[in-house]
C-alpha cells in the first residue's frame, strides 16, 4: 500500500498565532482519515496544507510523492470546502456545469469533447442526480447539492477527496446516505479527508482518526482512538458530553 | 431545441451581424486614411455606407445616418453593449459589482493626468490622447486594486471605497491645477456624463480592437473565468492560475471601462457592466444562458438608449443606463411570474 501524503514536523502559523505544532501523519491509498478537534483547532488549516493550498512554515507535507504545494495534477484532487456553495446560492449555475467543471483541469484550453460528457454522464449516474442536471444548483436541497460536488471530483478523476465539513445544513436523512455513499466510494480504492464536527458520525465511517488541537493528540485506527483520551485532551475538560456518548 | 434557445439564437445571431457591421464601418474608417489600393477600398466603402445612411435617413424620415460620427457611435455603443455585459456577468458573481465603478473613477484621474500633461508637454491634449492616457492609469490602478484586495483578503467594499473616492480625490485636483496651465479647453461634464461628441475615429478604433481582445480572451479562458467565478478555491486545488486570471479579468475591465466610459461617463459606466448582468441573472438557468442573456440586454439597452439619446438629443450614457434598468425590472416581473408558475403546479 502507498502513500497518499507523508507529514513530517509540520508547523503553521498565521502571523503570530500558531496554528499547527510538530504535526507528522501519514495517509495511506485507500485509506478514510477524520479530522476532528474543537472550533479553531486547525483541522481546515491541516486539509488546506495537505491539499498544497497552503505551504508550511517548518517541516514537509508530501503529496502523492511530491511536495504538496508544488503538486500540478489538480485533477487527481476533489475538494469540497465549507463554503463551497455559498456562490451557487446566487449564481445561475446547472448540476451540469458544475459536473463539467470536474473536467476543467484536463481539458485546459480545448474544447469539452464527447468523452468529457460520457464522463460527466457517468458521474451524474453514479451519485443518483442525472435527472436534475439542467436544475439550478440554488434549486437543490442541501443534500443534492453535496451530491453534485462529489460528481465534480468523480468527473475529475480524482483518487483524493478532501472534504471540510461537507453536510452542515444537510437534514439527517441525506446525510446518512451522503456518508454510505463516500463508504461505497472509499471501498471503490478513493483515498478520502474529512472534517466533521459530529464524532458519532465521523467514527462509524472512517477508518483512521486525527485528533487534534494544535498539536495532534490522536491518529490511529478508529477503535483505539475512541478508547483513548484524545477527544478529552483535546477539547479540554468541558468535553465530558461528547466523551459519555461513547463507553 | 426549445423556443427559448430559438430565440435566444436568433438575437445572439442579430447581435453577431450588427458587430460585424460596427467594425467593417470602423475598419473603413480607418482604412480610407492608408495609402495604396487599401487607402482607397477604405474610400469607397466608407462612402457606400454613408450613401446607405443617406438611403436610411430618406426611408425613416430622419437626418442622421448620413453623418459618420453617428456611425461612430451607434457602431462604438453596440460594441461597448457586447463586451460591458460579458465581463460584467463574471464580476457581479464575483461580487465584484463596484470594481467597473472604481475603475471607472480612476480613469477620471487619468483624463486628468492627460490634461495636466498637455499643459506641461507637447502632447495636444486631445480626447483621443486623454483615453489613451486613462486606459494606461485605469489598468495599472486596476493591478493595484486587485493587490489591495489581496492583501486586506477579501473582495471587502472599503478598499473598492478607498481607490473609488481617492482617484476622483486625485483627479479634481489634478484637472482643477491642470486647467490653468493647459491650453485645451476640456469639457469635464462629457467625461464625466458621456457624449456622443467625444466618440473620435481614434476612441472607436480602440473599442473595435478592446472589443476583439475582450471577446476572444473570453472565449479561449470562459472554462477558466467560470470556475474561478464558482468556486475559487477549487479552482485553486484543480491548480488553476487563480491569481493570474483574476489579474486578466480585472484589466480586461479596465479596457472595457475606458473604452464604455466615452459614450456612458465615469458615472454611469458601471451600469452597463452590472444592470444586464443582474438582469440575466434572474432568468438564466445556467451560467452560460446567464451570459448570453445578459449581452442581448446590454445590447438591448444600448440600442433603445442610443435612439432615444439621439432623437430628443439627450446625453445617451442616462438613456442606455435607464432603458437598461427598465429591462431589469421586467426580468425581475417575469422571474416572480414562473417562480409563482412553479409553486402552484
Amino acid at each position: 500500500m502507498s502513500t497518499v501524503i507523508d507529514i513530517q514536523n509540520l508547523s503553521y502559523s498565521y502571523g503570530n498565532t500558531l496554528a499547527l505544532e510538530d504535526i507528522s501523519l501519514t495517509v495511506d491509498e485507500g485509506s478514510f482519515l477524520g479530522l476532528i478537534g474543537p472550533n479553531g483547532s486547525g483541522k481546515t488549516t491541516l486539509l488546506h496544507l495537505m491539499i498544497g493550498l497552503k505551504r508550511p512554515d517548518e517541516g514537509t507535507v508530501t503529496l502523492f510523492g511530491e511536495p504538496a504545494h508544488a503538486f500540478e495534477e489538480g485533477e487527481r484532487i476533489g475538494y469540497v470546502s465549507q463554503r463551497a456553495t455559498d456562490r451557487g446560492e446566487s449564481m445561475p449555475v446547472s448540476v451540469r456545469e458544475t459536473v463539467l467543471m470536474g473536467r476543467f483541469p484536463h481539458v485546459g484550453h480545448r474544447r469539452i469533447s464527447d468523452e468529457d460528457h460520457v464522463i460527466v454522464d457517468e458521474a451524474l449516474e453514479r451519485v443518483g442526480i442525472t435527472d436534475l442536471e439542467d436544475r439550478a444548483i440554488s434549486a437543490l436541497s442541501g443534500g443534492q447539492r453535496q451530491r453534485t460536488f462529489i460528481a465534480r471530483a468523480l468527473a475529475s478523476e480524482a483518487d483524493l477527496l478532501a472534504l471540510d465539513e461537507p453536510t452542515v445544513g444537510v437534514d439527517a436523512e441525506s446525510r446518512t446516505e451522503f456518508y454510505d455513499m463516500l463508504d461505497e466510494l472509499n471501498q471503490e480504492g478513493i483515498t478520502i479527508l474529512l472534517i466533521e464536527h459530529d464524532v458519532d458520525i465521523l467514527t462509524e465511517h472512517v477508518d483512521k482518526v486525527a485528533c487534534l488541537n494544535q498539536r495532534l493528540f490522536h491518529h490511529g485506527d478508529t477503535v483505539s482512538f475512541l478508547e483513548s483520551d484524545a477527544i478529552a485532551e483535546a477539547y479540554g475538560p468541558t468535553s465530558r458530553v461528547i466523551a459519555h456518548d461513547h463507553p | 431545441m426549445s423556443v427559448r434557445n430559438v430565440l435566444q439564437g436568433i438575437s445572439l445571431l442579430g447581435i453577431a451581424i450588427l458587430a460585424a457591421l460596427s467594425l467593417l464601418f470602423i475598419s473603413a474608417d480607418w482604412l480610407r486614411h492608408l495609402g495604396g489600393p487599401l487607402g482607397s477600398f477604405g474610400t469607397d466603402l466608407f462612402a457606400a455606407i454613408l450613401s446607405g445612411g443617406e438611403w436610411v435617413d430618406d426611408t425613416v424620415g430622419t437626418r442622421v445616418f448620413q453623418h459618420a460620427f453617428t456611425w461612430r457611435s451607434v457602431s462604438t455603443g453596440i460594441l461597448i453593449g457586447i463586451v460591458g455585459p460579458l465581463v460584467g456577468t463574471f464580476l457581479v458573481h464575483r461580487q465584484m459589482a463596484l470594481i467597473g465603478e472604481t475603475l471607472a473613477h480612476t480613469a477620471f484621474a487619468g483624463v486628468a493626468v492627460g490634461v495636466l500633461l498637455a499643459g506641461l508637454t507637447p502632447l495636444s491634449g486631445s480626447s483621443d490622447e486623454l483615453v489613451f492616457i486613462a486606459l494606461i492609469v485605469s489598468a495599472v490602478a486596476a493591478l493595484g486594486l486587485q493587490w489591495l484586495t489581496a492583501h486586506t483578503d477579501s473582495y471587502g467594499d472599503v478598499p473598492i471605497a478607498i481607490v473609488l473616492t481617492g482617484s476622483f480625490a486625485v483627479g479634481t485636483l489634478l484637472i482643477s491645477w491642470g486647467r490653468d496651465i493647459s491650453p485645451i479647453p476640456i469639457e469635464i461634464e462629457d467625461f464625466l456624463f458621456g457624449s456622443l461628441a467625444i466618440v473620435t475615429p481614434e476612441g472607436t478604433r480602440l473599442v473595435a480592437v478592446l472589443t476583439v481582445v475582450v471577446v476572444g480572451l473570453v472565449v479561449v479562458n470562459y472554462k477558466q473565468f467560470l470556475f474561478i467565478t464558482f468556486d475559487e478555491q477549487a479552482a485553486q486545488v484543480a491548480r488553476l492560475n487563480v491569481s493570474g486570471y483574476n489579474s486578466l479579468l480585472i484589466v480586461m475591465t479596465a479596457v472595457v471601462v475606458v473604452g464604455a466610459m466615452q459614450i456612458l461617463g465615469v458615472i454611469l459606466v458601471a451600469g452597463l457592466l452590472v444592470i444586464p448582468a443582474a438582469a440575466a441573472s434572474q432568468l438564466g438557468k445556467s451560467f452560460r444562458e446567464t451570459l448570453v442573456l445578459s449581452v442581448i440586454f446590454g445590447q438591448l439597452s444600448v440600442l433603445l438608449g442610443l435612439a432615444f439619446a439621439v432623437s430628443v438629443d439627450l446625453p445617451p450614457g442616462g438613456a442606455i443606463i435607464v432603458a437598461a434598468i427598465i429591462i431589469y425590472l421586467i426580468a425581475i416581473t417575469v422571474s416572480d411570474r414562473a417562480i409563482g408558475q412553479i409553486s402552484v403546479h
